[in-house]
């Protein structure tokens, strides 16, 4: 056997397998679709597209029985391993845990169904797929119930299908018996899915399916990945952002053992070596001489005087603006103003980030954790000199996302590729974690400033509001998006919000400051500050208002009924009314992200300069819930990953240079630190909504509030310090 | 150099200053330990050596000589230990990365305390973060398995 037939096999394995008999057959498509292309230009298109996807691209049944399925998303945690093949199974009627599941390839059958791209992110797995998945499980069952029939000469009607089998009275054929005759069939024109009346598997909570493989050490990531010749690299970057190598000096680099080449690359200077000790050694003998450009006069505390300054002095662009909202403060009763702020956040996905690159005559081969396929696919081809097709990539399992993995610039999949051209051989280009965390693309600094005008029944009139953040999108293919120059994902969550709704004379405006410091979405985007800054406020004119918080919110959100369901129903099982031990406080929030609604309740205590966070009740509305367990799971982590931006997370700039390096100091919430989490469902049959980041907007005003409750101190500065 | 790895004797042409993580992953092939941080701080390198648990990312390989090094592969191959199953059974991982580390350190934990406390575990486990923050998953798991025989 080649070694080219010997990794590929490899990798097979890796991914879960794949039978050798094709049936259903899967085939990659030949021509790349033009939608592909409109993307580039900035609009994620959304073209006319076929009434049923093609089955066989997706789904697999071999005459052994083996159904593999290729997922068109990309598991990074949230689940969609598992959520995915339970939707398949739901028509197809199979066990789900009997369905074989790998990442699918870079090609257009596997493109977001609203998003004519290849993209993990915006919670919205399971919400585009819902349809799509069970069509194909239908379509299948369709072909393989035909095909029995076929087989006893009787009509399809008279047959039934059933834990793999079809059946017809005592006779039975399993689904890798007639997989090879449903092949050779048409694929059905229309299928009727079934109603949720009958659904069997969604619903159902279900363990995770890739768990064996999680700990037992099998599960590939990016960083797993080891092909035969290949070179490991790192890449020392520029100490500013913008930056770029003056001069370099390779040679005592190259006299590490191990280092076998050193060259510049447009983001650095690369060192490839035999191994990773090899290659970091060698880069740690680098001489590196910098321009660093403008980048190099960043500075935090600087930025944060801008950015207050800005929100105080008005001018910004409206996201929303009716009536006159001055002249309506000056009428109303009470003014309540606050300014709420918080620093860049590193996304700092356990796995550091990395890619693998091989090129060969008229291809290039990545293997890598991306939640953005397409992009990564365009980029890639560009910088290669080949077609989009040409571009082979492997998606591994990503080691987190957190939206990380989906640079508008495909950064680090493109720096790769740059990397194996430099290196002439195939490389894996390792970030340390210092890299990575160094390494831009934070979620934005912000700053928000908000004057609040009540009525004398403690009801808002008059709302002004500024939003200070960078843009995530300008200047990115998605800058299409900026309607009027206001970036939606500066002001979700606040220009948008229920408590605006009925407020007559109102105005958000955003500020867009434009740095050098790469911004990007981070787990729940805009939500991150907008909750934070509309839940503490909330708070603080419930104050004003004389009432008790969440009575306070039941009075302002009257009719809107998804929210007060997740709000009473958390409220109820924190036992809001009940009374604490002195010293605790309970604080509570509800928000609505990407479809969802989350309420929580956090009950605090502080003890010297430390805040802690000993429980915290969740309520949770996703719609449609695919599976309970995993939208259980997500909210129990969002509730950790939103504590240690509250506590801990914050990312600073001095004379350019990120101050902070690893997790000594940006650290993570560990398990000591952990509340005890409950979350709760509301039941639903509402369209199905996300459940990875709608968890993570409610924590911090909920713990905010908390802290007030027991200390009677306001925290309006993110990570909360109460010195 | 010799190493013994999951009782595997193993000998080795690399610079005694290389970290073990380092051995394991890109001249052993075994990639089931994981680099997280390099510097000792976040677990997920986590490795038994003559039973406690260690960094490997911080421990020089030619400091090893004649210790019997146990990676996660050396626990169970097919997931069949009781901390694997605990782990299965109360669905505890998500992305995955951080989790050989840490049942690395609850296997280390069961062999010295067969029976943890919540506050025993909460302790021995505050050296492996969780970005996905699967905790109060792994706290359940811990205790399930400490139940099932997990200290073996």
């Amino acid at each position: 056997m080649r070694a080219t037939d010997r990794e590929r096999r490899h990798f097979l394995r890796a991914s879960a397998g794949v039978a050798s008999g094709l049936v259903i057959g899967f085939a990659v498509p030949s021509a790349f679709d033009s939608r592909l292309f409109a993307a580039e230009e900035g609009v994620p298109a959304t073209g006319s597209k076929p009434k049923l996807p093609r089955a066989n691209a997706f789904l697999q049944i071999a005459p052994d029985g083996t159904i593999s399925l290729k997922l068109s998303h990309s598991e990074m945690g949230q689940g969609i391993w598992t959520t995915l093949p339970m939707l398949v199974a739901e028509e197809l009627d199979v066990d789900p845990r009997l369905i074989r599941v790998e990442h699918a390839p870079a090609a257009p059958d596997f493109f977001h169904t609203a998003w004519g791209m290849q993209l993990t992110g915006g919670s919205s797995t399971t919400w585009s797929e819902f349809d799509r998945y069970r069509q194909v499980g239908s379509m299948a069952r369709d072909m393989l119930a035909r095909a029995a029939a076929a087989q006893w000469n009787i009509p399809v009607a008279e047959c039934r299908t059933e834990n793999g089998f079809v059946l017809h009275g005592a006779q039975k054929l399993s689904y890798g018996a007639v997989s090879e005759a449903a092949a050779r069939l048409d694929p059905p024109v229309e299928v009727t899915l079934r109603p949720p009346k009958s659904w069997k598997v969604i619903g159902k909570p279900t363990k995770r399916m890739d768990s064996l493989a999680k700990v037992t050490g099998k599960a590939q990531y990016g960083l797993d990945v080891r092909l035969p010749g290949m070179l490991v690299a790192v890449v020392e970057r520029s100490p500013v952002f913008g930056g770029t190598v003056k001069s370099f000096s390779a040679e005592k680099a190259l006299k590490v053992p191990g280092v076998k080449k050193v060259f510049a690359v447009p983001s650095g200077v690369a060192v490839a070596g035999e191994h990773f000790w090899a290659a970091q050694q060698g880069r740690e003998a680098l001489e590196i001489v910098w321009d660093e450009g403008p980048g190099a006069t960043v500075d935090s505390e600087r930025l944060r005087e801008k950015f207050a300054s800005l929100a105080r002095s008005g001018g910004g662009l409206p996201a929303v603006s009716t009536g006159d909202a001055g002249a309506a403060l000056e009428k109303a009763a009470v003014r309540v103003e606050a300014e709420y702020e918080g620093p860049y956040l590193a996304h700092a996905t356990m796995e550091p980030l990395n890619c693998t690159v091989r090129l060969t005559e008229g291809k290039c081969e990545i293997w890598t954790g991306t939640q953005a396929q397409t992009l990564d696919q365009m980029a890639a081809a560009k910088i290669a000199g080949l077609k989009p097709e040409q571009v082979e990539i492997h998606t591994m399992f990503l080691g987190g996302g957190f939206g990380r993995r989906a640079t508008t610039a495909s950064d680090f999949v493109s720096e790769a590729v740059h990397v194996a051209m430099g290196a002439g051989a195939p490389v894996k280009v390792v970030w340390r974690r210092e890299d990575d965390m160094r390494g831009g693309y934070y979620r934005p600094a912000w700053f928000h400033r908000a004057v609040v005008g009540l009525n004398w029944d403690g009801v808002p009139v008059a709302w002004q509001h500024v939003v200070v953040c960078p843009s995530i999108l300008a200047g990115t293919p998605f800058a299409a998006m900026i309607k009027n120059g206001v970036d939606e994902s500066s002001v979700e969550g606040c220009a948008d919000s229920p408590y605006l709704k009925n407020v007559p004379d109102k105005r958000v405006e955003l500020h867009s400051p434009s740095l050098p410091v790469p911004v990007l979405w981070w787990r729940s985007v805009g939500h991150t500050h907008t909750a934070f800054a509309m839940e503490s406020l909330l708070d603080e004119l419930a104050l004003k208002a004389g009432m008790d918080p969440l009575e306070y919110r039941r009075k302002l959100l009257a009719g809107d009924t998804r929210r007060l369901g997740v709000l009473n129903l958390a409220a109820e099982k924190a036992g809001w009314k009940k009374s604490l031990p002195k010293g605790r406080g309970r604080g509570l929030a509800v928000h609505e992200s990407f479809g969802s609604f989350v309420a929580m309740v956090a009950e605090v205590s502080v003890d010297g300069p430390r805040i802690r966070v000993h429980r915290v009740t969740a309520a949770l509305d996703c719609g449609t819930c695919v599976n309970p367990e995993g939208a259980r799971a997500q909210i129990e982590g969002a509730v950790g990953f939103g504590l240690s931006a509250a506590l801990y997370g914050e990312i600073t700039l001095k004379g350019g240079r990120v101050q902070q390096s690893n997790f000594h100091d940006y650290d993570m919430l560990r398990i000591d630190a952990m509340p005890a989490v409950e979350v709760h469902l509301v039941p639903s049959g509402e369209k199905p909504g996300g459940v990875g980041e709608p968890g993570v907007p409610p924590v911090a005003p909920a713990v905010a509030n908390a802290v007030f409750a027991a200390t009677g101190k306001r925290l309006r500065r993110l990570p909360f310090r109460l010195t | 150099m010799k190493i013994t790895v999951n009782g595997k004797p193993y000998e080795l042409a690399v610079a005694e200053d290389m970290p073990l993580l380092w051995v394991l992953r890109d001249v052993l092939g075994m990639t089931g330990t994981k680099y997280g941080c390099g510097i000792g701080q976040c677990g997920a390198c986590t490795v038994l050596i003559g039973g406690g648990a260690e960094r490997s990312c911080s421990l020089p390989v030619g400091s090893l000589a004649g210790r019997a090094v146990t990676t996660i592969e050396g626990l169970s191959e097919d997931g069949s230990h009781p901390l694997q199953k605990a782990w299965i059974e109360e669905d505890v991982v998500q992305c995955g990365w951080c989790q050989s580390g840490q049942i690395m350190s609850a296997a280390a934990l069961l062999k010295k305390k067969p029976k943890p406390s919540p506050a025993d575990i909460d302790a021995a486990m505050t050296g492996n973060i969780c970005r996905c923050a699967t905790y109060q998953r792994i706290r359940k798991a811990v205790q399930r398995a400490a139940g099932t025989g997990g200290g073996r």
